[in-house]
C-alpha cells in the first residue's frame, strides 16, 4: 500500500524551479507525484491543508554545535535535531568542536550514524570537519578521510586557524575536494580575552572588549588568500559592518567567498549586555546598530548568503556565573524561523523567496546538498504560517539547553512542520 | 661526440642531442657492467673527487662505482651537517683542489647552485649529483635511460611523477629532460606538494591519482618524507597512502600495465605498495644498476671536454 499525503492550498516557494504560488503537491510514498496548481481529491489521500501557508525546500541550518560526543549534557544529535526539526529545519550542519573533535573519519561515521538514529532520521545530519588535528592549528587534519566520510565541510569553529601558513594549505589543500573552509574570524591577538564588543557600552560596563577589527582583520588576510590558493572560503557569522563591506568588495573581484550571519546579529545590540546577562555573551559579541544596519543591507543586496543560527547549547550551571566566566554562545534553532521572519520579512528588508535563498537554496548549495523540488524527487519541505504571532516560550524548547535572551519574545512567523525521508512532522 | 658543456649542472635547457648521447653511450658501458671483468681503462690517471656535503649512501656509492670501472682515481670528501658557513668552506675546498690537481669533482649539496658556485672557482669539471631542491641530472638521466630501454623511445611516452613534487630536485631534473624529450610529462600529487606555476613548465597538474593512471605509461614515484607533514602539508602518511600510494589494486584497474619506477629509498606500503615494488612492472632494480652506467657514460663523455 502506498501513502499518498496531498498538500493543498499552500503557496509554494522554490527560487530553484522558480515557483512561487498556490500548487497543490502529491506525494507518494515520501516522493513526489506531481506539482500542479489543482490536484483533484481522492480518497485514499490524506490531505493537508496548508491555507495561509507557505512551503518550500527544507531549510538547512549549517552552523550548529550538537556537543555530542563530549558535552551531552548541553545537547545531544537526539535533543539538537529535535529542536531543528520544531525549528522548521530538515537539516544542519554540526561543528566539529566535540570532544573529541571530528577530525577523523570515525568521528564524522559516528555523528553521522547518530543522527540517522535520531527521531527517526527525519533531520540530516552533516559533520563539518576540523581544518587541523585536535582543532590546534597545528597540522592539517585528514581531510580527505573526512570528506570521503561524509563531511560537507572543514572549520575549526570556536577557534580560527590563526596561522596564515596553515590557512594557505588548507585552502590547497581542501581545494582538491571541493569543499569550502569555514573561518569563525576572530585575530587572537586583538581580540585577546575580549568577552564583548569594544565600544562606549564595554567601556561603560568595564568589561574587556573584542574590536570589530579583530573580525575583519582575518577576513582580509583570508581573503587574499583565498584569491591567492582559488580557495572556496565560507565565513561563519559575520558581525561587523566592516566585514560585510570586504565581503561585497571581494565578491565583485569574483573571490570565491560566501558568509553567513546569525539572528541575533541582526537583531541585538550591546546595549543588552547592559543586564551583565550572560544569555548576551556570544562569539562573535552583540555589535552595534550601525553593524545591524550594514548586515540587514547585505542581506538585501546578496553579499549575506545564509542566515545560520550558531546554535550553541551550554547547561544553566554553566551560563549562570559571572560574565567574564560564563561560555560565549546562545541556542537558536528554535526562534530562528520567527526572528527572521519578524525582523527582515514583516519589515520589508527580505522577500519570502530571498528567505528560502538564505535559509535553504544557498546554505545547500554551500555544502552540496542541494533539493530539487520536482516530480519523481524525494520531498524535503519546510512548512511556515508566516502570520502567527507567537511568545518565545523557553521551557516549551526541545534543546537540551534554553540559554537564550529571546524568551517572552513576541514574534510573528513560525516553522509550523518540516517532511523529510519520507516522514511527515507537523506541529 | 661530444658534450656541448663541460660540466653536468642540470637538465635544464641541455640540448636533445646531449641527453640522446648520454644515453647511447650509457648501453655500451651498460654492456661492460654485464661482462665478468668490469673494468674498463677509459680515465686512467684521472683524479675525480666526490664532494658530499649531504648524506647520499647510494648516489656516492653509484658514482664511486662508475669512477672506479673506469679505472679513475677517487677520493671522498663528506662533510655532512657540518655547522660551519657554507660558502667558506666551499670556496676553501675548492682551492685545495685546485692544488691538488684534480680532474673532476662530484659535487653533492643541501644548498641550491652550490654546483654553479664551484665552476666559477676550480677549472675541473663539475657534475651535480644534487644540490638542494634544484636538479639531480644523473638520477633524471637514469631514469630516462629505464624508460628508453622500456619504450624504446622516450618521444610521446607518457609519464606522471607522483608525490612531493615541491621538495623534488628529482621532479624538476626529470621534468626538465623528458619534456627536451617530447616526452608527455604530467606531475600528481595533494595540492600542498605541487610548487606553484608548475604548469609553465609544460607538465599537467593532477591531485587524483586514478585519474591519471588511465593516461600514463610510467609512474616515477617519489619518497614522500615525514617531515613534510610536521610543516603541514600534508595530514598523515595513512592518507597519503589512501589518497596517493601506487597500489596493485589500484594499478589493476587500468587495462594497461605501468611502469614502476622510484628514485629511492622507499617507503613500502606509504607511497608504493609493497607488492608493487616488487611486481612484474617495477623497474626500481634496474635503475639502480642503469644509474651506474649513466653515471660512467657522464664522466667518460666529460673528460673529453675542453
Ligand atoms: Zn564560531
Amino acid at each position: 500500500m502506498s501513502e499518498m499525503i496531498l498538500f493543498q492550498d499552500g503557496v509554494l516557494i522554490d527560487p530553484l524551479s522558480q515557483r512561487d504560488g498556490k500548487y497543490d503537491v502529491l506525494i507518494r510514498n515520501g516522493q513526489i507525484e506531481s506539482i500542479k496548481s489543482s490536484i483533484e481529491l481522492k480518497k485514499e489521500y490524506r490531505i493537508v491543508n496548508l491555507k495561509d501557508k507557505i512551503f518550500c525546500p527544507g531549510f538547512i541550518d549549517m552552523h550548529v554545535h550538537l556537543r555530542e560526543p563530549g558535552f551531552e549534557h548541553k545537547e545531544t544529535i537526539e535533543t539538537g535535531t529535535l529542536s531543528a526539526a520544531f525549528g522548521g529545519f530538515t537539516a544542519v550542519c554540526c561543528m566539529p568542536n566535540t570532544n573529541p573533535a571530528i577530525d577523523d573519519e570515525s568521528i564524522a561515521l559516528f555523528v553521522q550514524s547518530q543522527g540517522k538514529r535520531a527521531n527517526g532520521g527525519i533531520v540530516d545530519v552533516y559533520p563539518v570537519g576540523a581544518v587541523t588535528k585536535r582543532r590546534e592549528g597545528k597540522e592539517l587534519a585528514p581531510i580527505a578521510e573526512l570528506v570521503q566520510a561524509g563531511a560537507v565541510a572543514l572549520s575549526d569553529d570556536g577557534a580560527p586557524v590563526s596561522d596564515a601558513e596553515m590557512m594557505r594549505r588548507a585552502f590547497e589543500y581542501a581545494g582538491m575536494f571541493d569543499v569550502p573552509i569555514i573561518q569563525h574570524c576572530e585575530e587572537p591577538t586583538l581580540a585577546k580575552h575580549g568577552v564583548v564588543n569594544e565600544g562606549f557600552v564595554s567601556t561603560s560596563l568595564g568589561l574587556p572588549g573584542i574590536p570589530s577589527v579583530a573580525e575583519e582583520v582575518m577576513i582580509a588576510r583570508d581573503l587574499i588568500l583565498t584569491q591567492y590558493t582559488n580557495g572556496r572560503y565560507h565565513i561563519a557569522h559575520v558581525s561587523t559592518a566592516g566585514s560585510v563591506e570586504l565581503i561585497r568588495r571581494a565578491k565583485k573581484e569574483k573571490n570565491r567567498v560566501t558568509c553567513e550571519v546569525t539572528p541575533h546579529h541582526f537583531t541585538l545590540t550591546d546595549e543588552l549586555v547592559r543586564s551583565y546577562n550572560t544569555n548576551t555573551k556570544m562569539n562573535p559579541p552583540l555589535r552595534t546598530q550601525t553593524d545591524i544596519d550594514a548586515i540587514k543591507e547585505g542581506l538585501r543586496d546578496g553579499t549575506i548568503d545564509v542566515i545560520a543560527t550558531d546554535h550553541a547549547p551550554h547547561s544553566l550551571d554553566e551560563k549562570e556565573v559571572d560574565f567574564l566566566q560564563a561560555p560565549f554562545g546562545i541556542v537558536g534553532l528554535e526562534t530562528a524561523i520567527g526572528l527572521a521572519m519578524t525582523e527582515l520579512v514583516h519589515t520589508g528588508i527580505l522577500s519570502l523567496n530571498q528567505l528560502v535563498e538564505k535559509f535553504s537554496v544557498n546554505p545547500r548549495r554551500i555544502v552540496g546538498k542541494p533539493i530539487t523540488v520536482e516530480e519523481g524527487q524525494e520531498a524535503n519541505f519546510t512548512f511556515i504560517d508566516p502570520n502567527a504571532e507567537w511568545k518565545v516560550d523557553i521551557g516549551q524548547f526541545k534543546s537540551k539547553s534554553k540559554n537564550t535572551p529571546f524568551g517572552d519574545r513576541v514574534l510573528k512567523g513560525r516553522a509550523v512542520g518540516i517532511m523529510n525521508h519520507g516522514q511527515l512532522f507537523l506541529y | 661526440m661530444k658534450l656541448s658543456s663541460k660540466h653536468l649542472l642540470g637538465l635544464y635547457k641541455m640540448p636533445a642531442k646531449d641527453i640522446e648521447l648520454i644515453v647511447e653511450t650509457a648501453t655500451s658501458f651498460k654492456e661492460i657492467l654485464n661482462r665478468p671483468i668490469k673494468k674498463v681503462p677509459t680515465l686512467q690517471g684521472k683524479t675525480i673527487a666526490n664532494l658530499f656535503f649531504e648524506n647520499s649512501t647510494r648516489t656516492r656509492i653509484s658514482f664511486e662505482l662508475a669512477e672506479r670501472r673506469l679505472s679513475a682515481d677517487v677520493v671522498n670528501f663528506s662533510s655532512a651537517g657540518s655547522s660551519v658557513s657554507k660558502g667558506e668552506t666551499l670556496k676553501d675546498t675548492a682551492r685545495n683542489i685546485e692544488a691538488m690537481k684534480i680532474d673532476m669533482v662530484v659535487i653533492r649539496h643541501n644548498i641550491a647552485g652550490t654546483p654553479h658556485f664551484l665552476t666559477q672557482v676550480v677549472k675541473s669539471n663539475v657534475i651535480n649529483a644534487g644540490d638542494g631542491l634544484h636538479e639531480h641530472p644523473t638520477q633524471a638521466l637514469l631514469d630516462m635511460y629505464t624508460l628508453q630501454e622500456k619504450f624504446g623511445k622516450l618521444e610521446n611516452v607518457r609519464v606522471c611523477i607522483v608525490g612531493d613534487i615541491a621538495h623534488s630536485r628529482v621532479a624538476l631534473s626529470n621534468i626538465y629532460g623528458l619534456t627536451t624529450m617530447g616526452a608527455q610529462v604530467s606531475v600528481c600529487g595533494p595540492a600542498t606538494l605541487i610548487p606553484r606555476n608548475i604548469q609553465m613548465l609544460g607538465v599537467k597538474v593532477f591531485h587524483h591519482i586514478d585519474d591519471i593512471l588511465p593516461k600514463v605509461d610510467a609512474l616515477n614515484v617519489l619518497r614522500i618524507q615525514l617531515e613534510r607533514q610536521a610543516g603541514g602539508m600534508f595530514p598523515t602518511l595513512r592518507e597519503y597512502h589512501r589518497f596517493f600510494g601506487v597500489t596493485k589494486e589500484r594499478l589493476g584497474r587500468v587495462d594497461h600495465p605501468i611502469t614502476i619506477m622510484h628514485p629511492g629509498p622507499i617507503n613500502r606500503d606509504v607511497e608504493l605498495s609493497a607488492d608493487v615494488a616488487d611486481g612484474p612492472h617495477s623497474v626500481i632494480l634496474e635503475q639502480v644498476l642503469n644509474g651506474v652506467a649513466v653515471r660512467m657514460a657522464v664522466l667518460y663523455l666529460l673528460s673529453a671536454t675542453e
